[in-house]
C-alpha cells in the first residue's frame, strides 16, 4: 500500500516532468548535438563536422565577437548608468518621500511594456525627420540635429538603442533595490545618527555592506538580461547600420534564418558559456568584496 | 532651509524621471489619435481633432483585432497550462513522498540557473519533428514550459508554508490525495497563484522571439508579432501603428495598475531565487 502510493504520487509531477524532458532537455542536448554538424534545418542528411564549427566561431568569426562586444557595451552602460540611477531613486524613495506608491508605480511602468512596443515607440521618437526628439533639439537651437538619424548613424546607433534599453530596464533594479533597502532595520540608521554619523557615512557603512547580496542579484539580472537583448534590436535597427548594432542573439537568429542550424547552435553554446563564466566571476568578485567590508 | 533645499532637489529628480517614464507612452497615445498628415506636422501632445477612427481602422483593416484575439488565446492557455502543471508538481514536492524527490526538484528548476541562449533554434527543430511548427499548440507548449520552473519554485515554498492540519483532517475523512490538492491546497494558494497568473500573462503577452521563429501564418500571430508585420509593410503609417501599439499596451497597463502588488511580490521572490 505504502509503496503503491509512493509510485502514484509520481503522477503529480509527471506532466511537469514530461514537459521538461521534451521542451528543456531535448533542446539542451540537441543544441550540443547540432553544433557538431552542418545542417540546413530541412534536409534529411546532416554532415558531421566535428569541432569545425567551434573553430570557426572562436577564431574565424569577428562579426560574432563584435556582436558580443556590442552587447557587452550595452550591458556595461546598463550596469553603471541604469543601476546607479536605480539605486539613487531607490534611496530617494526609501527616505520617505510623499507619494511613494506613485513613484514606484511609474518607475515600473516601462518594464511591464513589451520590448517591441518600446522599440517602435522610441523609433518614432528618434525618427530623423518627424521625430519629437530632433524637433525638440532643433527647437532648442541645435540645428545640427535637423534630420539626424540617431539609429542610422554609426556613431549613435548602438548608444541610441542602449539608452532605450536602460529606460526600459531601470525600474527592475529600482524595485529590487527598494525592497532590499526597506529590509534594513531603521534602528541601525537611528543609532548611527545619534553617534553623529553623516548621511553619506551611514550610506557607506550601513547601506552598502547590507545591500551587497541585493547588488549581486541586480547585477546578474542586468548582465543576463542585457547580454541577451534581442527584441529591442530587432524592432529598432535589425542590426544596422552596417551590422554595428548586431548582438549575439540577432546573429544566431540570422544564421538560423540562412539555414545554418549547426553553426547557429555552436554560437549559442559559446555564448551560453560566456554568460555562465561572466555570472560566476560576478558572484565570486562580489563575495570577496563583501568579505572585505 | 537646507532641508527644504534637499527636498526640492529630491522631488525635482523624481519628477524628472516620472516625466521621462510617462512621456513616450503619452506620445504614443497622442500620435495614435492624429491624422496621417497631422502626425508629421503637429508636434503638440494634444491632437487637433482626436481621430478615434484610427482605432477602428487598426482593429479591422490592419488586422490588429485578429492579432489581439490570438494573443488572448496564447495568454489564456499558456497561463492555464503553467498553473495546472506547476501546481500539481509543486504540491507533490511540498507534501508527498516519492523516489528521487530532491533530484527531480533540482532538475525541474535547473533552467532558472543555467542560461540557455538561442534555445529557439533547437525548439524550432523540435516543433518541426512534432509537426507543431506554425501551430498555436506548438507555441503554447513552448510558453508553458517557459513558465514552469519559476512557478514550481514559487508554489512549492508556498505549499510548504501552509498549515498541514486541514489536509490531515481531510485525509482522515478518506479524501484522495488529488482532491486534497484540488479542494484544499489550491484555494489556500490563491495569493501565490495570482502572482504566477499575472507574471506569466505579462510574459506571454509581451513575448516576441518565439512567436517570430515558430509562426509564418499571419492568422495565428500574436499582437507583438503583428506590430512588426504592420510596421514592415506600412512603414510610414504612424497613426495606425501607434493605435496598434496602444491596443497591445492597454491590457498590460490595466493589469499592471490593478495587480501591482502581486507583480512587485513576484519580482522580489524572483530576485531571491538568484
Amino acid at each position: 500500500m505504502h509503496n503503491r502510493s509512493r509510485i502514484s504520487n509520481l503522477l503529480f509531477i509527471l506532466p511537469a516532468l514530461a514537459m521538461f524532458c521534451v521542451f528543456s532537455v531535448y533542446p539542451f542536448v540537441k543544441t550540443f548535438q547540432l553544433s557538431a554538424f552542418q545542417w540546413d534545418g530541412v534536409s534529411k542528411s546532416m554532415q558531421f563536422v566535428g569541432l569545425n564549427n567551434y573553430k570557426d566561431v572562436l577564431f574565424n568569426n569577428p562579426n560574432f565577437w563584435y556582436s558580443m562586444g556590442a552587447a557587452g557595451y550595452i550591458t556595461l552602460l546598463a550596469l553603471i548608468i541604469q543601476n546607479a540611477l536605480a539605486l539613487l531613486l531607490a534611496v530617494l524613495v526609501d527616505r520617505g518621500v510623499k507619494a511613494q506608491n506613485f513613484f514606484r508605480t511609474t518607475f515600473f511602468l516601462p518594464p511591464v511594456l513589451s520590448f517591441i512596443v518600446v522599440a517602435l515607440v522610441w523609433k518614432w521618437i528618434y525618427d530623423p525627420n518627424y521625430g519629437i526628439l530632433n524637433f525638440g533639439l532643433t527647437g532648442l537651437g541645435m540645428i545640427q540635429f535637423q534630420g539626424f538619424g540617431w539609429l542610422s548613424e554609426a556613431k549613435t546607433a548602438l548608444t541610441g538603442v542602449a539608452v532605450v534599453h536602460m529606460w526600459k530596464g531601470f525600474g527592475w533594479g529600482f524595485i529590487i533595490l527598494l525592497a532590499g533597502l526597506q529590509g534594513i532595520p531603521r534602528e541601525l540608521y537611528e543609532s548611527a545618527s545619534i553617534d553623529g554619523a553623516s548621511v553619506w557615512q551611514q550610506f557607506k557603512r550601513i547601506t552598502v555592506p547590507l545591500m551587497i547580496p541585493t547588488f549581486v542579484v541586480v547585477s546578474i539580472l542586468t548582465i543576463l538580461g542585457s547580454m541577451q537583448i534581442f527584441d529591442l534590436i530587432y524592432g529598432m535597427t535589425r542590426g544596422g547600420p552596417a551590422g554595428l548594432t548586431h548582438v549575439p542573439i540577432t546573429r544566431i537568429y540570422e544564421y538560423m534564418n540562412n539555414g545554418e542550424f549547426g553553426y547557429a547552435t555552436t554560437m549559442a553554446v559559446v555564448f551560453g558559456l560566456v554568460l555562465l563564466i561572466v555570472s560566476l566571476v560576478q558572484i565570486n568578485v562580489s563575495r570577496r568584496a563583501s568579505q572585505k567590508i | 532651509m537646507n532641508r527644504i533645499m534637499t527636498n526640492t532637489i529630491v522631488y525635482f529628480v523624481l519628477i524628472l524621471v516620472v516625466i521621462t517614464c510617462l512621456f513616450p507612452v503619452a506620445w504614443m497615445f497622442s500620435s495614435s489619435l492624429k491624422s496621417q498628415s497631422e502626425v508629421f506636422t503637429n508636434m503638440s501632445l494634444v491632437p487637433e481633432h482626436a481621430k478615434w477612427s484610427n482605432y477602428i481602422a487598426a482593429w479591422t483593416k490592419a488586422n490588429f483585432g485578429t492579432y489581439f484575439f490570438n494573443s488572448i488565446i496564447y495568454t489564456v492557455f499558456g497561463v492555464l497550462g503553467v498553473v495546472f502543471i506547476a501546481s500539481l508538481a509543486a504540491y507533490a514536492f511540498a507534501r508527498l513522498q516519492f523516489p528521487l524527490k530532491n533530484v527531480l526538484f533540482l532538475l525541474l528548476i535547473s533552467t532558472l540557473l543555467i542560461p540557455l541562449p538561442g534555445a529557439f533554434v533547437p525548439l524550432y527543430v523540435l516543433l518541426q519533428k512534432l509537426r507543431l511548427l506554425d501551430t498555436r499548440l506548438g507555441l503554447i507548449l513552448c510558453y508553458i514550459n517557459g513558465g514552469l520552473a519559476f512557478a514550481i519554485f514559487l508554489l512549492r515554498s508556498f505549499f510548504q508554508q501552509l498549515p498541514k492540519e486541514l489536509e490531515e483532517a481531510a485525509m482522515m475523512d478518506g479524501a484522495s490525495r488529488f482532491s486534497i490538492y484540488w479542494r484544499i491546497a489550491m484555494p489556500l494558494a490563491r495569493p501565490a497563484l495570482a502572482t504566477i497568473v499575472i507574471f506569466n500573462a505579462l510574459n506571454i503577452w509581451n513575448e516576441f522571439l518565439l512567436a517570430l521563429v515558430m509562426l509564418q501564418d499571419k492568422a495565428k500571430m500574436p499582437i507583438q508579432r503583428g506590430l512588426m508585420v504592420f510596421q514592415g509593410t506600412h512603414i510610414t503609417d504612424y497613426p495606425l501603428l501607434m493605435a496598434g501599439i496602444t491596443i497591445a499596451t492597454v491590457p498590460v497597463v490595466a493589469v499592471y495598475l490593478l495587480m501591482q502588488k502581486h507583480i512587485i511580490k513576484g519580482i522580489t521572490a524572483g530576485a531571491l531565487k538568484g
